[in-house]
């Protein structure tokens, strides 16, 4: 399998494990509106003129990128604020389509990311039947699981509260709980570990070694490179949609770190 | 050898590909308990936060009914009244108001799910029916407060009445279509939604809620006949011929036809457009 062809050092590929997800060539343009904002008087005037400042914009957000993920990998994935990190994650679910190139995994990938909660008018526990039952679920297999989502979240007392009324620690808690009820073949976690407290993190972290050492693989986005050390055995870095190191934790994340501290 | 070929060979599968219509149309009707118990949380969640709770569900038809009554029965009046006038009305106000409350709410069901989509992989076409359903569940109490009030107005109860259970089943079918298709329109198209709200003032200004278009219009016959192919207006004219009896409310055996033909393909239709967008619900942009 040759998904190394540009300057990235790849590690060898392992011939005893077999690949997960292959990420072929990978580009995202997005199409977005811009407020059509302009720098200068003139050209403001100009806009008036044409009467709509409103254009549509193309943003580059993976220019290519390739690699292939093999099972048991726990892939730490870095680089700055708007590196492609989340988008290439989103890619691999299908949640984005890519423009030009391929995505090629084994099973469907579920991605636990920050962000909104599910349905925020209803209730946690509400959440969590609805979750599971669009998971593809059964009733029974949800009221089976029930106890234990729950006691994971470690929500026992908010449950019945509308989603709404959590924080975003809370609510990334209840995801991942909901979330890591699936037997995982792969699993993306983008910073939804960042917003919960230390004892929820340890717990998720744990979880995530629990999930890669039953031969699933473990996609981990963060800031948090201690985060990374401690559950990590393979460190992918970003920056601005091009795939610039694929290696060793320690080795990948102390380029890194060279590279922001300059 | 490629990597396409290569992955093929792992047995593995390309990302963000639609399933066939018909795996697809399958993994839809294995979430059906999805479908109906979201309709049924999201009506609870609307009422809960009002000190009427449940109470609302009956409420609302209610008070619909007397300000309509109110405004057309005494207000104003206008030309083409048929007999049973408050009848009329209140049939057609009810059973309008389930086309246009479920027409915004599945028009909208991905957009304002966006949360939803974005975290959990499931077959999308599940939300437009949530919302369909949530608005027909909460149609069938004003059904009851319908026939109710047919009965304390003086309306025997008849045998022809239990035609309206095939009836609001096809307009079910027919009002689901209808969201399938605007509710991936406003995704491409995120002013959609904006529209909506007129035009179903247009539709319900038009479709002969609060006056008789056979009677308004009885020197045009033109405008009978388009009328005719109307599909809001063959569903008020069953459900009235339905539940009234005179001479005005003869079963018109040909608007079944109509209407039932209008149910099926909108809903076929509508399940193959929706399907047709699929991978593109998640996005962001």
């Amino acid at each position: 399998m040759s998904t190394d062809e540009t300057q990235v050092q790849a590690p060898q590929p392992p011939t005893d494990r077999k690949p997960v997800v292959v990420v072929d060539d990978v580009h995202v343009e997005y199409k977005v509106f811009a407020t059509g904002k302009r720098p200068t008087a003139a050209d403001r005037r100009s806009k008036v003129l044409r009467g709509r400042g409103k254009q549509m914009r193309t943003v580059h957000a993976l220019k290519g990128v390739s690699f292939t993920a093999y099972e048991q990998d726990s892939i730490g994935v870095i680089g700055t604020n708007g590196s492609g990190k989340s988008t290439l994650m989103r890619a691999i679910v299908g949640l984005t389509p890519t423009s030009r190139g391929a995505i090629y995994a084994s099973s469907r990938p579920s991605l636990l990311g920050v962000g909104a909660a599910l349905m925020k008018d209803l209730s946690g526990e509400r959440n969590i039947i609805l979750g599971g039952l669009a998971m593809g679920f059964t009733m029974d297999e949800i009221d089976a699981n029930y106890e234990d989502i729950v006691k994971f979240s470690g929500l026992e007392k908010f449950i019945d509260l509308p989603m709404r009324a959590y924080s975003s620690g809370m609510t990334a808690r209840l995801k991942f709980a909901l979330a890591s009820v699936q037997t995982h073949d792969i699993l993306i976690v983008d910073e939804a570990l960042a917003v919960g407290d230390r004892k929820f993190r340890s717990r998720s972290e744990a979880r995530i070694r629990e999930i890669r050492d039953n031969a699933g693989t473990v996609f981990l986005v963060s800031h948090s490179m201690q985060s990374i050390k401690d559950t990590c055995s393979r460190v992918i870095w970003l920056d601005q949609g091009t795939l610039v190191m694929d290696g060793e934790p320690n080795e990948v994340i102390s380029a890194y770190n060279e590279a922001q501290d300059k | 050898m490629t990597i396409a070929e290569d992955a093929a060979r792992l047995g593995l599968h390309k990302v963000g590909g639609r399933p066939p219509l018909r795996d697809y149309v399958s993994e839809v009707w294995k979430r059906r308990i999805f479908i109906f118990s979201m309709a049924r949380f999201r009506i609870e969640s609307e009422n809960q936060q009002n000190s009427l709770g449940m109470f609302w569900v009956i409420l609302k038809p209610l008070l619909n009914a007397l300000v309509y009554g109110a405004i057309f029965g005494l207000l104003i009046g206008t030309s083409g009244r048929p007999p049973h006038f408050v009848e009329f009305l209140i049939i057609g106000v009810f059973v309008f108001e389930f086309f246009a409350q479920s027409w915004t709410t599945a028009g909208k069901a991905i957009t304002s799910n966006a949360a939803l989509v974005q975290s959990l992989a499931f077959p999308r076409m599940v939300l437009p029916l949530a919302g369909v359903t949530q608005r027909f569940l909460q149609f069938l109490p004003t059904i009851a407060i319908m026939l109710v009030f047919l009965l304390v107005s003086g309306n025997p109860p008849q045998w022809e009445w239990v035609l309206i259970l095939p009836l609001f089943v096809l307009y079910y079918f027919f009002n689901a279509g209808l969201g399938l298709i605007t509710a991936r329109l406003s995704v491409h198209w995120r002013d959609l939604n904006n529209f909506l709200p007129f035009l179903t003032r247009f539709f319900f200004y038009t479709t002969g809620i609060f006056f008789s278009i056979e009677e308004r219009f009885e020197k045009h016959p033109t405008v009978i006949t388009i009328s005719e192919f109307q599909p809001i207006h063959e569903f008020l004219s069953l459900a009235r011929s339905i539940l009234l009896t005179g001479p005005t409310y003869e079963i018109d055996a040909h608007l079944w036809l109509y209407a039932g033909g209008w149910s099926l393909v909108l809903f076929s239709f509508g399940v193959w457009f929706f399907w047709r967008a699929e991978e593109r619900y998640g996005r962001v942009d």
